[in-house]
């Protein structure tokens, strides 16, 4: 979240809460909870290592830290803006699990590879089902199709490991 | 209790000129009523088979199929018609409307097929298609339609007489990703009314729409899993403590 707190504060900075409503606003209900201590413990962590500076002021109730990009920041938020995210993972949790369980002899493989199918698809039906319902910005819309299209994959390589175990259980 | 439709045992052999196939190789099924069912399963794994035995267009070399607790897969090809246009209603991948009859008068066919009146069986086409989004639709031939308005067309035609399940071949398989969306809606919510449905699909989404999902592999059940109810999503928000 630093990066995106640093571009949130580019223009003409702002406080934790404005920061909280505005990633409220944009992502609605998609957003947990957000605690006040993660959005003040990443400021915070954001003024120590200078990339912001904060500076207290009188509020309408209380006093509030106000923070804006130091030059640090400014580099740092162009250096963000300017990188793709990295690409393709060549890592993914289940795979791991799945190998290193089955090489040690410890479950079968098609039992792991029916829960995990179990799992996305159900991750499949609880974001069509935010999907379907009413209210969403764009942002939260296309963020939820993304996960869809991802969980679809997953799906899809699920298949492709049970399909390559099954000939390999064949060749033996 | 008596299943909407139940297979025990169920089996199918083609012989493809001297080679036999094994389609399907001993399947047990059984639908409850109210609930939507989604069979899965790679191409040639008998879920098209599956589906032909279930429907009673096709018949199985052995085992048995059951519509309301009655046996099918004995009965004469009249006695199947009649009982198909009665507790069956059908989706297919390529929709099957009658290209020279308007919409209304595709929805129309079966409701007078099954012996309603004239007036009666307008009605209820008229509300039907309404209920389906297509009801400006009526008077026009269906191939001047959308895909998804062909499919919402054909849904509604599957509804007509009130079956006591809904069989669905692919139903989104010729669609694009938005109008499948909207078939997938119109399934829901024909699911949430309390119908019963039966989808053989490729399409994960489909799938995961269904309380049940029941997976295919070389004409034997591979899979079985029941879904839960939507679950909240939340995007996950990194602690500040990670570096």
């Amino acid at each position: 979240m630093r990066d995106h707190f640093l571009a949130l504060l580019a223009g003409e900075g702002g406080y934790g809460y404005e920061l909280k409503q505005a990633l409220e606003q944009t992502f609605g209900e998609l957003l947990p909870a957000l605690n006040a201590g993660q959005i003040y413990s990443t400021l915070a962590r954001l003024e120590r290592d200078g990339l912001v500076v904060g500076e207290s002021v009188e509020g309408d109730s209380r006093r509030k830290r106000v923070y804006e990009l130091t030059d640090a920041g400014r580099s740092a938020l162009a250096r963000w803006i300017e990188a793709p995210v990295p690409g393709t993972r060549l890592k993914d949790e289940f795979f791991m699990k799945l190998v290193v369980v089955t090489s040690a002899g410890l479950a079968e493989p098609r039992a792991l590879i029916e829960a995990q199918r179990r799992e996305y698809l159900q991750s499949l039906r609880d974001l069509d089902a935010l999907l379907a319902a009413n209210g969403k910005g764009v942002a939260a819309e296309l963020l939820v199709e993304g996960a869809v299209l991802h969980a679809k994959a997953d799906l899809e390589w699920l298949d492709l490991i049970e399909q390559r175990l099954t000939l390999a259980e064949e060749d033996t | 209790m008596t299943y909407v439709l139940e297979a025990r045992g169920l089996a199918k052999t083609y012989d493809t000129g001297g080679a036999e196939v094994l389609a399907l190789r001993g399947v047990d099924l059984a639908v409850e009523r109210g609930e939507f069912l989604a069979i899965m399963g790679p191409s040639g794994s008998g879920k098209s088979t599956l589906l032909n035995l279930l429907a009673g267009l096709d018949r199985p070399t052995a085992g048995e199929v059951r519509l309301d607790g009655d046996r099918i897969d004995r009965l004469s090809e009249t006695e199947l018609a009649r009982l198909r246009r009665r507790k069956i209603g059908f989706v297919f991948q390529f929709f099957n409307l009658v290209p020279n009859l308007s919409v209304l008068e595709n929805v129309e066919l079966p409701l007078l097929l099954s012996g309603r009146g004239r007036k009666q069986a307008r009605a209820s086409a008229v509300e039907l298609l309404s209920e389906l989004g297509v009801g400006d639709k009526r008077a026009v031939a269906p191939a001047l339609l959308s895909g998804g308005q062909q499919q919402r067309v054909a849904l509604a035609r599957a509804l007509a007489n009130t079956p006591g399940i809904v069989l669905g071949d692919e139903p989104t398989g010729n669609l694009d990703s938005a109008a499948a969306r909207e078939v997938l809606a119109l399934l829901r919510a024909a699911r949430e009314r309390g119908r019963t449905l039966l989808v053989v699909t490729h399409d994960a989404r489909v799938a995961a729409a269904a309380d049940r999902v029941v997976t295919l592999r070389d004409g034997l059940v591979s899979d079985e899993t029941e879904l839960e109810p939507a679950r909240p999503v939340a995007l996950p928000f990194e602690s500040a403590e990670r570096p």
